[in-house]
């Protein structure tokens, strides 16, 4: 008899809040396998954000601190620097790592702290209510923008992963999707390795996931999966950005 | 032999499975209602399973588990 599937030890067994479809579900497990996998349960420390995610801490079975809005990396900096021998992770969304939080985000991936930052962008304000967010598309309708997102006023995205490959201190930058099975097969291996990278001491990792959020795109769990391959992975390619170990694997 | 079982009370009858497996094996029990209120997901065929895992892989809530015997 073999397993082929079961739920990942590393994932609390309550039910999650979060909406039907939701892609939070689907990459919290994925962290959950990267967790099992490596045997690093025991020492492993969480750092839950502000927005939808942060009942992170009541999902993720190992410790966890929630931090201030935006400052996840800034808190996981200091348990990471206080206990060198866990491994610390931010599990964070677009309106909370990419507005408030950008400079604690730029400032600890140039340090080069030896975190590992799971960024969840869904190109919306989740918990709120649907928000435009630093990281909606061109034209895309939100609450705050019901005549489409105008860069004329408002600017553009913000691409974190692209903008943080950019800095000597990011060691691993990659970006994900979950919007079909082989993409959430590539999204699990990138996970896996950014947390591998940290237990080797290689520097800061963050892996950006796009995500969906069914509820405030007003779209069916189905729909939005599609919306997302033909919206956002246009204007947020997937790949990796950085690997500086790249050729040394 | 692929045995594939559903918590039934966990589905938010998103229906993200049924559109995941390759074989169309999936769908949402319109004669069921979970204690959250909704159609949970369960298999039309559960002999034609090959277990590839593919709709285990895309719920958000664990609801799916495959084991091969």
């Amino acid at each position: 008899m073999a397993v082929v599937f079961e739920r990942p030890h590393a994932l609390t067994d309550v039910p999650m809040h979060y909406c039907p479809g939701c892609g939070h579900g689907i990459i919290h497990r994925l962290v959950a396998e990267a967790i099992d996998s490596l045997g690093i349960e025991g020492k492993t420390i969480g750092v839950a954000s502000v927005g939808c995610s942060v009942f992170s801490y009541n999902y993720f079975n190992t410790d966890m601190v929630q931090a201030a809005h935006g400052r996840a990396p800034a808190v996981a900096t200091g348990v990471k620097r206080a206990n060198p021998e866990n491994v610390v992770f931010t599990y964070q969304g677009d309106g909370d790592l990419a507005a408030i939080g950008t400079a604690e985000t730029v400032h600890a991936a140039a340090r080069g702290e030896n975190i590992t930052i799971i960024f969840v962008n869904n190109a919306i304000y989740g918990m709120t209510g649907g928000q435009m967010a630093p990281t909606s598309l061109p034209g895309q309708i939100t609450q705050t923008s019901p005549y489409g997102r105008d860069v004329n006023t408002v600017g553009y995205p913000v691409k974190v992963s692209e903008m943080l490959s950019q800095l000597d201190g990011a060691a691993y930058i990659e970006r994900v999707a979950i919007n079909n099975t082989k993409n959430i097969r590539a999204a699990a291996k990138a996970i896996k390795k950014a947390f591998t990278y940290q237990t080797e001491g290689k520097g800061f990792t963050l892996i950006e996931v796009v995500s969906t959020c069914p509820t405030n795109w007003g779209l069916t769990p189905e729909k939005a999966m599609g919306w997302l391959e033909e919206n956002m992975l246009p204007y947020y390619p997937l790949g990796v950005y950085k690997d500086k170990y790249a050729d040394k694997n | 032999m692929v045995k594939i079982s559903f918590r039934t009370d966990r589905c938010k009858g998103c229906g993200l499975c049924v559109t995941a497996c390759p074989k169309k094996l999936l769908a949402m029990d319109s004669e069921k209602i979970n204690a959250q209120g909704h159609h949970p997901a369960t298999i039309t065929d559960a002999s034609a399973c090959v277990g590839c895992a593919s709709c285990a892989l895309i719920c958000p809530d664990c609801v799916i588990t495959i084991i091969k015997e």
